[in-house]
């Protein structure tokens, strides 16, 4: 049985820590445990946030929410509720993909920088990061960053720990931004199209000035397991209008006029979109009780069709698109193909590749993260150092 | 007044300062090494023109790997290197020291590569912010971090300071909007960081670099979003009867319940004690002017105008004047962002740049007047009110010693203010060595030593921009 220790606070936290650096016993960190597959390493010792729970200053008028890391994303997401606001990066759920249950934690939502569908107008979850207190690999408890929108006020820590996924600190306490709930949504869908020409599509609607706040493209293979198979047949390129009601109203018109050159459009309202949008963030059609190998892989826009494109010629590939083709969701067959795969990255112009999901044999013998070019995989060794000299904390992101 | 310090120069460097000068020579192409001390002289500061030093040399570099060239020599060497952009840095982030090498990007200014369907440009880091803007205006799009000196600001140097800018709160600072560097580290070694995705894997250096005031390595190519252009920006003036009433209306109301275009709030003794005309030759002459608007496409605009009126009609506004026409909209803006201009026609001035939170700015808005009027000077308020970023313009006689220096004391309190009310010292300008001596203000020892830390990891030796940012005191032993 792997030790699971639960610091009740941030100071009993930063003890252990310090009591563990002289033994140099390892951690590994967890949250909620529903984001990652990956066993821990030999010898590890989990250091759970879920005693550091709760929401310690929320302001609705200031448009920031401070918490501890192990208070569950629920918990968060119905106070903000309460006061029609939100999270503006839509973190995903990966409960479904992985099959995992227990609660996500907001620490885990920004420690794995968890960013949905609204990438493209309001960021990534690292963002709408503010502030945070985090526990290093000394011991040591340090704050970073604060509680006000623009500062810049020394290096930016917060950006560091934001998807550094517990390799370098344990968080203790994050501060972010909010956004207010939009009035109402609506979704236009735009049948028929070939990833290429969906490619298009949507480059198309990002360059108008209707500011869409997603964008993706659910292949013919994946459409039916979307909506509850509400959509029209055929392939669905997706596109969403968010804002006062009078404004979306506006331009979902014009956009339907720019897409109807492309092909046949049709509309969902507010709540058909929000169930569309939920299930695009969380990868709702791999959530099939298989262990199908699960990627997340991250291009330039353009080149996520190319992407699957070339990877078809040579692999049994599953595929759907969001950021407008720039984030992939892709399943293969039964093998990784983690070498085909980065291979083509690459060629492709470059980019990185997250194996979310895969058999444990094939989870431990990949990388489960982006390689790095070796003079950027040493100045990340060196800023892991930096925060962690005995490489307490570990993690597959950095060695 | 010399009251900010800088590190003692190097004696092993300057003693070899006619070596240094000829190798850099070697290895740099004709007419790309400034050395002779009357051509030295406009390098020996920035925007915060209070402190001046002559620098040893000024690198002016056309290609990366020249970049690379000289910081590899001065890695090898241990002469310390100061990087420049345009030099408008209003914290020192570029001012110079004697025993230093100013690396300057002014040569590298091309557009390398414009990526509508991806929405990128990739940029040498000498081109200024605003020629990204118009290079891709025709096309309909736009760069959207607009610091007041986008004219000539550089895109290296905003990312250096991580600049933010009128339109941030809708689009976000520098940071939020860069997606990938080509940066060259202190001995020489050259690497890409991030590209034309939206994430970069591993960990986010990036997003430590961008910020970093020049002290992890020096960016020569950037990648920036592009963003469609809103159509329709129609901003509006308000205008109440105190700073502090056009504060409130921003906490209370505009902020949490749309994100408005760009609010900026134009406080009052700027033009009232001078008699200049407000922003845009506008009738109001209210003590509290506030600039918003709505922005999106045609509609989208129309909307959020409504809204936002309606919601200073609830917070007590004296007067609301609409622009009804493009040219109008552009005079109001010119107004906003020429208004430390019309200032300084008044008067010396230091302009301070804390950040608080929303809902402490009439708080920190009454400290402000108080502490100016402690030390017996002025003050006109320019701010970003809807972020929170706080522009004092602290007035005072540059030509009298004692008065300079109380407005640097003052300012040095309102800064504490700011920090003490829950918020940063600086939201844009950077630390510098303005704001350098108040970090512990601002940071336990254990919160710089770990952010110490870090900058050692980039740069061991603390050869880059060594003056700045953490104060003399309490630093590692390089």
């Amino acid at each position: 049985m792997t030790p699971i220790h639960e610091p009740l606070s941030e100071e009993a936290a930063a003890r252990l820590v310090q009591v563990a650096a002289l033994s140099k016993t390892p951690f590994v960190i967890r949250g909620g445990g529903t984001r990652s597959l990956h066993p821990a390493p030999e010898g590890g010792e989990v250091l759970s946030t879920r005693g550091l729970n709760g929401i310690v200053a929320y302001n609705p008028a200031e448009m920031t929410m401070t918490a501890r890391a192990g208070t569950p994303l629920e918990l968060v997401e119905a106070a903000l509720a309460e006061k029609r606001q939100m999270l503006a990066f839509e973190p995903n759920d990966l409960r479904g993909v992985l099959g995992t249950s227990g609660l996500p934690t907001i620490g885990g939502v920004f420690a794995t920088n968890a960013s949905g569908p609204r990438r493209f107008t309001a960021g990534a979850a690292r963002d709408s990061l503010l502030g945070v207190r985090f526990v290093n690999g000394r011991g040591e408890v340090v704050k970073a960053g604060g509680r006000v929108m623009k500062n810049v006020t020394g290096l930016d820590l917060v950006k560091l720990l934001a998807g550094s996924h517990g390799s370098l600190a344990l968080l203790t306490e994050v501060t972010f931004r909010l956004l207010p709930v939009p009035e109402t949504a609506v979704t236009l869908v735009v049948s028929g199209l070939n990833d290429a020409e969906a490619a298009a599509a949507m480059a198309t609607a990002m360059s108008m000035s209707v500011e869409v706040s997603g964008a993706a493209h659910l292949p013919e293979s994946v459409r039916g397991r979307f909506a509850g198979g509400a959509l029209p047949d055929g392939a669905a390129t997706v596109l969403r209008l968010e804002g006062l009601a009078a404004s979306v109203a506006v331009r979902a018109e014009r956009l339907a006029a720019a897409m109807a050159g492309f092909g046949a459009v049709s509309r969902l309202e507010a709540e058909a979109t929000r169930r569309l949008w939920r299930e695009i963030r969380d990868g709702a059609p791999y959530a099939d009780g298989t262990p199908r190998p699960l990627w997340r892989v991250s291009v330039a826009p353009v080149a996520g069709q190319q992407l699957v494109a070339a990877l078809r010629l040579e692999t049994g590939v599953d595929a759907f698109y969001d950021w407008q083709g720039g984030l992939v969701w892709l399943r293969m067959e039964a093998d990784p193909e983690e070498a085909l795969l980065r291979r083509y990255i690459k060629a492709v112009g470059g980019g990185h590749a997250t194996l979310v999901r895969a058999r444990a044999e094939a989870l431990a013998a990949s990388e489960v993260f982006q390689p790095q070019a070796e003079a950027v995989a040493m100045l990340q060794a060196r800023v892991k150092a930096s925060f962690d000299p005995d490489g307490l904390f570990r993690s597959r992101m950095v060695g | 007044m010399d009251q900010i310090g800088f590190l003692e120069p190097r004696p092993a460097v300057l003693s070899r300062r006619r070596e240094i000068v000829a190798d850099l020579l070697d290895l740099l192409p004709e007419g790309c090494l400034v050395h002779e001390t009357r051509e030295l002289v406009p390098f020996e500061t920035d925007a915060f023109v209070s402190y001046r030093r002559l620098p040893l040399a000024v690198a002016l570099p056309e290609t990366t790997q020249q970049v690379a060239a000289v910081l590899k020599y001065c890695h090898r060497y241990g002469v310390p290197v100061v990087p420049r952009g345009a030099g408008t840095s209003l914290s020192g982030g570029a001012i110079p020291q004697e025993d230093a090498v100013v690396i300057g990007l002014s040569k590298m200014a091309r557009i390398l590569d414009v990526d509508y369907a991806n929405r990128t440009a990739t940029v040498q880091a000498g081109v200024t912010n605003l020629s990204i803007s118009d290079a891709v205006s025709a096309d309909g799009y736009f760069y959207a971090p607009d610091p007041s000196s986008q004219l000539a600001c550089t895109i290296g140097g905003n990312i250096g300071m991580n600049s933010g800018g009128a339109h941030c709160l809708k689009y976000g600072v520098t940071t939020n909007n860069l997606l990938g560097v080509k940066l060259v580290l202190i001995d020489g070694t050259i690497v890409d960081l991030g590209g034309k995705a939206l994430d970069a894997g591993g960990l986010d250096l990036l997003g430590v670099v961008c910020g970093g005031e020049g002290q992890l390595g020096i960016v020569t190519e950037a990648t920036v979003r592009l963003i469609a252009r809103p159509e329709g920006a129609r901003p509006v003036l308000f205008g109440f009867d105190t700073s502090e009433e056009a504060g409130d209306c921003v906490a209370g109301g505009l902020a949490p319940r749309s994100i408005p275009h760009a609010p900026g709030l134009i406080g009052n003794a700027g033009t009232e004690d001078s008699g200049a005309s407000p922003p845009a030759g506008d009738p109001l002459d209210g003590a509290g002017l506030l600039v918003a608007g709505g922005e999106g496409s045609r509609g989208g605009a129309d909307a959020m105008l409504a809204s936002i009126i309606g919601i200073a009609g609830r917070h007590g506004v004296k007067a609301v004047k609409e622009s009804q026409s493009a040219t109008e909209a552009a005079l109001i803006w010119k107004g906003r962002k020429s208004a430390f201009g019309a200032t300084g026609r008044i008067a010396d001035y230091i302009c301070m740049d804390g950040t608080v939170p929303l809902g402490q700015l009439s708080h920190v808005l009454r400290g402000t007047a108080e502490i100016v009027a402690k030390y017996g000077l002025r003050v006109a308020n320019v701010f970003h009110a809807g972020d929170g970023n706080m522009h004092p313009l602290i007035l005072f006689n540059a030509n009298d010693p004692e008065d300079a220096a109380r407005a640097e004391a003052a300012g040095n309190d309102i800064l504490r203010l700011c920090v003490d009310a829950g918020g940063c010292l600086t939201g844009e300008h950077g630390v510098g060595i303005e704001k350098r001596d108040l970090m512990r203000h601002q940071y336990s020892d254990v919160d710089l030593a770990q952010q110490m830390a870090v900058r050692a990891a980039f740069d061991p030796q603390w050869l880059l921009n060594p003056s700045k940012v953490f104060p003399l005191e309490g630093r590692p032993a390089a």
